[in-house]
């Protein structure tokens, strides 16, 4: 019965014996960088808003140098800053669900159809705007709480979710709206609150709008929440590895139907920007807003994978974004040239992003 | 080297499970499954792959909920809904892929499903984190455990070596395992001298009174340590054998079925 391995019980086994001579320093954590190109890679994966800071830059240089005063104008600066309000809202938005390793193709029509409903409540009704609005993000919020539940309930992809709701909540949007703009001056008169973000500031020589300032004030509000509290971290936990956030006691499901919902919120508070910014509210208005937000936060470095991605980081997408648009448009070339540059811009983020992910592999 | 347990030993096991059941569709992963973990001892759990090790450690760490049968800590009826029930009773798992988050630094990771809130209105109406109390019980954790040469507690997890990460997961659990501390295969992905490492902390472990169950194939590992042996099979428990009275090769012929155990021991 006795055999020669298990008859006793030996301590520290034979061949462990070497162990005495071990090297005693225990996980030491150092970074190896051995080639300028890997440390490149590792300073890039630890600070993953550099690259997108980088791109922004290089693109304000380059068209200062081709277009001149034109384009490096405190005008002209703050003018691109008003353009990408709108994508910027919805690109917090999306961040949150790319974060989560979901992506969402209906903000847009979120964004449309409770602009659409803060008009038709406020204008058409002659409801007190302020109810109007909180109507209009109520709205937004139901439509988040579709998504989110689509996906945690009923276990669908995001991308097929939100694809279908997309057409959904565009052609409730079409039949609340009956397909009909209110016009500028009609908002301006019975409810001019709706407008209030498109209130211009001058700063010398720049013109902003409140819709500038709150988008900053929504982006510092986010990155609070996603870098200072525990519903943050655990919205990079559940994007990473959703098994191990489960098994380490996240509620995985109550995660993400909290972020659909809110990133709805947003989707409404954009509309209130969008208002602001086109002045009338129209049911066309905002078609470009899903895939642009996509790009924003793609430029901004977010991986569609999921764990990744930083509120900062979109921000600045949005504006290398807008900064190529003006600057190209400002140079005189055509507009499909602007879309084949944002295209390339695209495709360079994500084959950068597989890039640095390999630093983990 | 193993102290005196049975003196001290109260009858009642710390953690007891019995006729624990759980299908899934026509297969059956545990099948009346019984499991005793008594006060302060090391019990290894070992069996046959697929013979439902996981799923018994599942049930206990309230991963998974059972289709029958009751688990009782200290004498009282438990049952664990999630896994966050489980650590408020003093139950926490290292589990076999480590359930680390790797774009997660190492302090969130050690605090995550359970952060610190700052004191105060910053922490009860911000939600703010106290992310320097968080790091420095993380860091003073590690340095304990002998597992970190200090800074670097904000390093993302994805840039550890295997090792590091279970250092980790390990220290995460021993942190806050008040009771039982479960360990799935620690030292599987360990080279030597870290699977020493680990078996030093599972001695460490016990010697401040927590329990441990330690689920591994390594045999020799299994004999160094365990105080009794659960041995797994078809879904049940088989025996309990004492390591000091089997051999590794009787432990092996009960899991694998090549011999039917004679009286059910201890």
């Amino acid at each position: 019965m006795m055999t020669d391995i298990g008859n006793s019980r030996p301590g520290v086994q034979a061949f462990e014996a070497a162990l005495e001579k071990r090297d005693t320093r225990v996980a030491e954590f150092e970074v190896l960088a051995n080639s300028p190109l890997r440390r490149i890679q590792h300073f890039l994966h630890a600070n993953p808003t550099a690259v997108p800071a980088i791109v922004l830059l290089i693109g304000v240089a380059a068209f200062s140098l081709i277009v001149g005063s034109r384009f490096l104008s405190a005008f002209n600066l703050s003018l691109i800053i008003q353009q990408v309000t709108i994508i910027g809202v919805i690109g917090i938005a999306q961040t949150l669900i790319v974060i989560t390793a979901g992506i969402d193709l209906s903000v847009g029509a979120i964004m449309v159809l409770s602009s659409v409903i803060m008009g038709k409540l406020a204008i058409t009704m002659g409801l007190p705007a302020p109810v109007a609005l909180m109507a209009g993000i109520a709205a937004g919020a139901g439509c988040g709480a579709v998504n989110g539940m689509l996906v945690t309930r009923f276990k669908l992809p995001p991308f097929i979710v939100t694809l279908g709701t997309w057409s959904i909540f565009f052609a409730l949007n079409l039949w609340y709206s009956a397909s009909e703009t209110i016009r500028s001056q009609e908002v301006a008169g019975a409810a001019p609150f709706l407008q209030w973000l498109g209130t211009p500031v001058d700063v010398y020589g720049a013109r902003f709008t409140y819709g500038s300032f709150f988008l900053l004030a929504l982006v510092g509000l986010v990155w609070f929440v996603l870098n200072r509290t525990a519903f943050g971290r655990h919205l990079y936990a559940v994007g990473d590895d959703p098994d191990a956030a489960r098994l380490a006691g996240i509620r995985t499901d109550r995660v993400l139907f909290t972020v659909y919902v809110v990133a709805g919120i947003i989707c409404a508070l954009g509309a209130w920007t969008l208002i602001g910014r086109i002045g009338s509210i129209s049911p066309q208005a905002g078609q470009t807003a899903n895939l642009d937000s996509i790009t924003a936060v793609v430029v901004g470095g977010a991986s569609l994978f999921g764990g990744r991605g930083s509120i900062i980081g979109t921000l600045i997408g949005a504006l290398i974004v807008g900064v190529f648009r003006n600057g190209l448009a400002l140079s005189g070339v055509d507009v499909l040239w602007q879309e084949f540059t944002v295209g390339c811009l695209i495709i360079f983020a994500v084959a950068l992003d597989q890039w640095i992910r390999k630093v983990s592999a | 080297m193993t102290i005196e347990l049975e003196s001290f030993q109260p009858a009642e096991p710390l953690l007891q499970a019995r006729g624990l059941v759980k299908r899934y569709g026509r297969v059956t992963a545990l099948d009346h499954a019984d499991f005793d973990l008594h006060h302060g001892e090391i019990l290894a759990v070992i069996g046959d792959n697929g013979a439902g090790k996981s799923s018994l450690i599942r049930a206990l760490s309230g991963a998974l909920v059972p289709d029958a049968g009751e688990i009782r800590l200290d004498g009282k009826m438990v049952a664990f809904r999630s896994p966050i029930e489980a650590q408020a009773a003093g139950i926490e798992t290292v589990h076999q892929t480590l359930a680390l988050s790797p774009s997660l630094s190492i302090a969130d990771n050690m605090f995550l499903g359970r952060e610190l809130r700052r004191p105060g209105m910053l922490g009860s109406v911000c939600r703010m984190l106290d992310r320097k109390a968080m790091q420095r019980i993380a860091r003073d954790r590690l340095t304990e455990l002998g597992l970190l040469t200090v800074q670097n507690i904000n390093q993302r997890v994805e840039t550890l070596s295997g090792g590091q990460r279970q250092g980790v997961a390990v220290a995460r659990a021993t942190a806050f395992g008040s009771r039982v501390v479960i360990m799935d295969e620690p030292t599987a992905a360990l080279g030597v001298k870290e699977s020493r490492r680990v078996l030093e902390l599972i001695l460490d472990v016990r010697r401040r009174g927590v329990a441990v169950v330690l689920i591994s194939h390594n045999m020799p590992q299994v004999f160094e340590i365990a105080d009794r042996i659960h041995v797994h099979r078809l879904g049940r428990r088989l025996t309990v054998i004492d390591p000091k009275a089997h051999s590794m090769s009787d432990a092996v012929s009960f899991m694998t079925g090549a011999r039917a155990p004679v009286e059910m021991a201890a």
